[in-house]
């Protein structure tokens, strides 16, 4: 589904030059939920960023579905976000003039979906999420649980090919944390789409058979198991003091939403340079 | 979802929205006021010059005598039917020829008529009456004396010179002009300008009948109305109407026969009043008239326009120059005011957009958005604006005073403009100013109004208004790149 090479990002603030990204190279298999963990300001929205085609590598390559989404013009990628891509925000965006209803209603705008199948296919995705009842009220009156339920029922309605969710629970209580993340965790096995979270939370990543960790721009995981390692230079500085990513075996997720994966600590450093 | 998208916004952003048409509306507003405005003024400006000769008179021709030979007539007291210098009263009623002018023969008129950019030609004779009638204070008025008057006792005459020893009151002067109108041209000539108030204007057929018609202002002055006898220098005549709007300056229109008649001038006329075959031919009928008449003084509307002064014309300037700054600097103003709102207003919608774009939504979409949100500002300032400017017109033509025209001697094509400074002593004569004030000074009332051209224009600018804001934000929301969305926190 993805593969990225050699994918560099800068920023220029100034004077100054941010590596966002450096050099990461990452392939993403179709229906897989990569949880992309790392502590903040380490890379994690730019890359979402590019696997969702809302920006461009300086340099590399994002292919998806054959299609380099560096070189696509701006109309097609447009065209590629309404179809392929679903998004949920940490801090739900959703437009705050608009209904539960009629914000799921935006995401259908481009696909020039008739009225009536706009709305009734805006209504059954709201009852997914179990908002039914909401569908009138405006974003305000809503508790933020609800409105990132909102947001996921306004990424799926377009059935996208990938969901991607940067920080999804970023904005939550805990207890609601766990329900939004048992909602994705039961729309990603239901329907067989691709998934990727972004969180700086372990707790939330270790739900994801597969994270990948970054620090500074660079990603690392293990391809051949699936299993995530802490890298060598996040150990060694204590970036964020964020518990590292578990050396679980992530395709044994467990399928109840309470359980969380198990955890074991003290990933090696031997595992690393096995990356 | 477009409309939807679009009257949620504009709710939520109300007061700025609200802001936003204010602006608009009061650019707007201004600008109709004083497009109203000065059309009324022009229109104001229209109606004195047509006053003085015709809506269908492009030029009109008058010539002055030739000095030494004076007017037609001379006015001499003491010859004056219907005195008694025994009884040391006089009364008198005697028609003059506008003193000083110069009168045309039919012949002359039918020539200016042929010519191949004139495309009528009519013989206008100005006349004025004056009655009098008095007691003279013992071995006073005397010929070679000084005569009755105190030269300035017709209306504004600056020529004569006070008598030496002026008579004592009471001395009774009425004064009125007539204009003698050519009935076989009938588009052109004073009459073509009037308002019929009672009654009606002359036909062809009064071309021989003792007839008049009033002007308005004089009817009431004498309490005169249709039906009614008007007797001049011993002549009856029946009023059959009563108009306004026409020349102010003339105060009873009688067929140019009768008026020959009554001067002694028979087949005479002391104004030819010429109609141009078109607007754009009117310079070269001018130098056509001149050909004729080299010595005439040769007046187009134009020249008149020039002549007229007073506060008409400082209205005409006020509207044309403050006024029109005024709106200007208030419309970019609005203009301005609302596109740094409207781009203000994207730039805190970066995250709105942002998601939108996210969500697939084409730049052209959010943009269409935008402009749609901007126009639905403008034409709201637009509507209120043209309301504003109806109010504004409104206010204009109620507070307004009274506007008055002066139009500077030689111009009138009235027939003023004798030569005043000849009322010597002794000579009993009356200078110009005596037969027509020699500046001319007219009376009218502003009515500005808003056209349909002028409704059409507000919402050309509150449509412009709306694209201008909605264009710069618009390019606003443009730039944006999506990765914002995800990166914006309000
Ligand atoms: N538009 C931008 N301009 C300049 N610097 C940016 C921009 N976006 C991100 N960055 C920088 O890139 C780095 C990675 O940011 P981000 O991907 O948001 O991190 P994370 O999501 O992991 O917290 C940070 O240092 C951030 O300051
Ligand atoms: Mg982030």
């Amino acid at each position: 589904m993805y593969a990225l090479t050699g994918v560099t990002k800068r920023f220029t603030k100034g004077r100054k030059e941010v590596r966002a990204l450096d050099g990461v190279d990452l392939s993403i298999g179709d229906g897989d939920w990569l949880a992309i963990q790392g502590p903040t300001g380490h890379g994690k929205t730019t890359l979402l960023q590019l696997l969702g085609a809302l920006d461009r590598p300086t340099s590399g390559s994002v292919v998806f579905d054959g299609d380099d989404l560096a070189k696509l013009s701006e109309r097609r990628l447009a065209a590629v976000r309404a179809r392929s891509f679903g998004f949920v925000f940490q801090f739900f965006n959703l437009i705050p003039t608009l209904t539960a209803q009629e914000n799921v209603e935006t995401a259908l705008v481009p696909l020039k979906v008739s009225a009536k199948a706009r709305r009734e296919r805006a209504a059954t995705a709201l009852a997914d999420v179990g908002l039914a009842d909401r569908s009138g009220h405006l974003p305000a009156e809503l508790s933020g649980g609800q409105q990132q339920r909102v947001a996921i029922a306004r990424a799926l309605v377009t059935e996208p090919a990938v969901l991607l969710a940067d920080e999804p629970t970023g904005n939550l209580d805990e207890d609601t944390r766990d329900e939004i993340i048992g909602l994705l965790e039961g729309l990603w096995k239901d329907r067989g789409l691709t998934l990727i979270t972004v969180t700086h939370d372990s707790t939330v990543a270790r739900r994801a058979p597969r994270i990948a960790w970054i620090s500074k721009g660079r990603v690392s995981l293990r391809k051949d198991d699936r299993r995530v390692q802490r890298p060598r230079r996040a150990t060694r500085k204590g970036t964020d003091g964020e518990a590292p990513p578990k050396g679980d075996d992530g395709a044994t997720v467990p399928k109840s939403a309470g359980g969380a994966s198990p955890v074991t600590d003290g990933t090696t450093e031997e595992e690393t340079a096995a990356e | 979802m477009f409309l939807t998208y679009l009257r949620r916004e504009l709710r939520r952003r109300r007061r700025q929205a609200i802001v936003v048409a204010l602006g608009l509306a009061l650019g707007i507003g201004l600008t109709v006021t004083v497009t109203a405005l000065s059309s009324g003024v022009q229109s104001a400006q229209q109606s004195v010059l047509h006053s003085l000769y015709g809506v269908g008179t492009d030029i009109s021709v008058t010539q002055q005598a030739d000095r030494g030979s004076g007017g037609p007539q001379r006015f001499d007291v003491q010859r004056q039917r219907g005195s008694d210098q025994n009884r040391k009263s006089f009364s008198t009623d005697r028609v003059t020829a506008g003193i000083g002018l110069q009168s045309f023969g039919a012949a002359t008129v039918a020539k200016i008529a042929k010519q191949p950019h004139v495309s009528a030609a009519a013989g206008g004779l100005s006349l004025t009456d004056v009655k009098v009638n008095g007691k003279f204070a013992q071995q006073q008025g005397q010929e070679g004396q000084g005569g009755p008057g105190r030269g300035g006792f017709g209306s504004g005459g600056s020529g004569g010179n006070p008598g030496a020893a002026p008579s004592q009151p009471p001395i009774n002067v009425d004064t009125f002009s007539i204009e003698g109108v050519d009935l076989s041209a009938p588009g052109v000539g004073p009459l073509s300008s009037v308002d019929v108030s009672t009654g009606r204007s002359f036909t062809a057929a009064d071309a021989k009948a003792k007839v008049a018609v009033l002007a308005s202002g004089f009817a009431k002055q004498r309490g005169l109305t249709k039906g009614k006898t008007l007797t001049i220098s011993g002549t009856k005549f029946t009023v059959v109407g009563v108009v306004s709007g026409g020349g102010q300056s003339t105060d009873v229109y009688l067929p140019l026969a009768a008026a020959q008649s009554l001067a002694d001038q028979a087949g005479k006329v002391t104004t030819i009043y010429v109609k141009a075959t078109s607007a754009s031919a009117v310079d070269a009928a001018r130098a056509e008239v001149k050909k004729v008449l080299p010595k005439a003084t040769v007046t187009s509307s134009a020249d008149l326009a020039g002549a007229v002064s007073g506060s008409l014309s400082g209205a005409a300037s006020l509207a044309g120059n403050l006024g029109r700054w005024l709106a200007v600097v208030v419309l970019v103003a609005a203009f301005v005011t609302a596109a740094l709102f409207t781009v203000s207003a994207v730039s805190r919608r970066v995250r709105e957009f942002g998601t939108l774009k996210a969500l697939g939504w084409r730049t052209r979409r959010i943009v269409g958005q935008v402009l749609g949100e901007a126009l639905v500002q403008g034409v709201l300032g637009g509507v209120i604006g043209i309301a504003l400017g109806f109010l504004g017109t409104y206010l204009v033509n109620r507070l307004a005073p009274a506007l008055t025209a002066t139009v500077a001697n030689g111009a009138t094509g009235g027939g003023a403009g004798g030569h005043g400074g000849t009322g010597g002593p002794g000579g009993g004569r009356f200078g110009g100013g005596f037969a027509r004030a020699a500046q001319h000074t007219v009376e009218v009332h502003l009515a500005a109004s808003v056209t349909i051209g002028m409704v059409v224009l507000a919402v050309a600018l509150a449509i412009a208004g709306g694209l201008i804001a909605g264009g710069f934000g618009g390019w606003r929301a443009a730039r944006l790149r999506p990765a914002d969305a995800l990166r914006r926190v309000d």
